[in-house]
């Protein structure tokens, strides 16, 4: 068991993701720096599936009842074990009655910590992953609270791992105050002017105070749609369509003032123009960007965001080999 | 003799330094203070977090204006400590 002493400010139990019910109105939840949380699983040996912690600014102060290895990715922070500074992105030993506490996140938003086995809460439709908004999976469905008590799974085949086994600086995540984000074209990014079209790729846009699991609300220049006549079905604003699928990392825009880019916990349908994707490598990257922050968009095809997701699991697998070949 | 240390963001969000809009400021400039006064609320996420002083002394400045948008680090207030 490991106890809650203090929270931080939006401590959930994420994994991979709750998949198979976007069609019914379900998000997948999950990481959302979905790398950071896979090297942390590897270097504790567990697999991909096993549930997490994620961080948001601030991270918890825990006590663990019982001994346990864990490994700590993502932001930069300072993080301590009793007291003394422990390394990130490293496989790490904590004996029963330690306190393990997080500092302020120093670059970038979410830390994810793996402890060996995984946290234990229900699965609820083939995941551990918190949705808030539906008070649904993790732990009773929300944020950690002080006075938590996570259990740990014991793990039935466990991979070794070497204490103090670490992770090559080039394979970990740095976050900038600034970052290229490659979309891909979304549905009706026709319906766009061709000078906002131009804008979306040639002008910065700035991470607003208003970033979350759910949607990251962005400040630029101000897009202008097409002159047509609204569809049946659709909304007034230019920006309204008939209602259609979101996909996850979905750009709108609501009357052109702003752009909304919609995470891991949004809705999956409604009624603004789809303008742009964020491919899912850099939903990673934008996961740890707050404001004032600021990212310029490039437009990639569709097979080379499926080629980049693709060498990113390839890049875990890699990890993995590494991390076990120095067992 | 004192010396000068700033409250610094301790993530990004909007600063706030009354509860509500109609109420009295949670810290008055000149105001004396302890560790762990509550000196103003940042929102982030949709929720607002106290923002407890660390330092011990007497306000003598507020470097951001009631409802500025703050980055995460950006100095808050002043405080003068007593050497």
């Amino acid at each position: 068991m490991i106890t809650v002493i203090q929270p931080g400010l939006y401590t959930t139990v994420q994994d991979r993701g709750r998949f198979g019910f976007y069609g019914v109105g379900f998000p997948p939840s999950g990481s959302m720096d979905q790398y950071s949380s896979a090297v942390a699983n590897i270097l504790v040996g567990n697999n991909p599936d096993a549930a997490v912690l994620e961080t948001t600014f601030l991270g918890p102060t825990l006590e663990f009842e019982q001994d346990a290895n864990v490994a700590l990715t993502g932001a930069s922070v300072d993080m301590t074990l009793d007291g003394i500074s422990i390394p990130l992105w490293t496989s790490v030993s904590v004996k029963k009655g330690q306190v393990l506490a997080f500092g302020g996140a120093i670059a970038g938003v979410r830390n994810y910590l793996a402890i060996r086995g995984g946290i234990n809460v229900k699965p609820m439709m083939g995941s551990r992953s918190t949705y808030v908004a539906s008070h649904l999976g993790g732990y009773e469905g929300r944020v950690l609270k002080p006075g938590d008590r996570l259990e740990i799974l014991q793990d039935s085949e466990p991979k070794e791992v070497r204490v103090g086994c670490e992770i090559p600086e080039d394979l970990r995540v740095t976050p900038r105050a600034h970052q290229e984000i490659r979309i891909v074209s979304g549905l009706c990014h026709y319906l766009l002017d061709p000078q906002s079209q131009e804008l979306l790729v040639s002008k910065p846009f700035t991470i607003s105070t208003e970033a979350n699991r759910t949607g990251y609300r962005l400040k630029g220049d101000q897009l202008s749609f097409v002159e047509r006549r609204q569809p049946f079905g659709a909304g007034s604003d230019p920006s309204n369509v008939v209602n259609l699928g979101y996909p996850v990392g979905s750009l709108q825009a609501p009357s052109g003032l702003e752009l909304i880019c919609l995470m891991r916990d949004a809705v999956t349908g409604g009624g603004y123009a789809t303008l742009a994707t964020v491919i899912s490598v850099d939903l990673d990257i934008l996961s740890q960007m707050k404001f004032p922050e600021t990212v310029s968009f490039e437009s990639v095809s569709l097979e080379t965001a499926l080629q980049l997701r693709s060498d990113r699991g390839q890049r875990l697998r890699n990890i993995a080999e590494l991390v076990n070949s120095i067992a | 003799m004192s010396d000068t240390q700033e409250i610094l963001a301790p993530f990004p969000g909007i600063f706030y330094r009354r509860t509500d809009p109609g109420s009295d400021p949670l810290v008055e400039l000149g105001q004396e203070i302890a560790v762990g006064d509550v000196i103003a609320l940042v929102e982030v996420m949709k929720m607002f977090h106290e923002v407890q002083s660390t330092i011990a002394g007497t306000v003598v400045e507020f470097c951001v204006e009631d409802g500025d948008a703050i980055a995460m680090g950006q100095a808050l207030a002043k405080i003068a400590t007593k050497l």
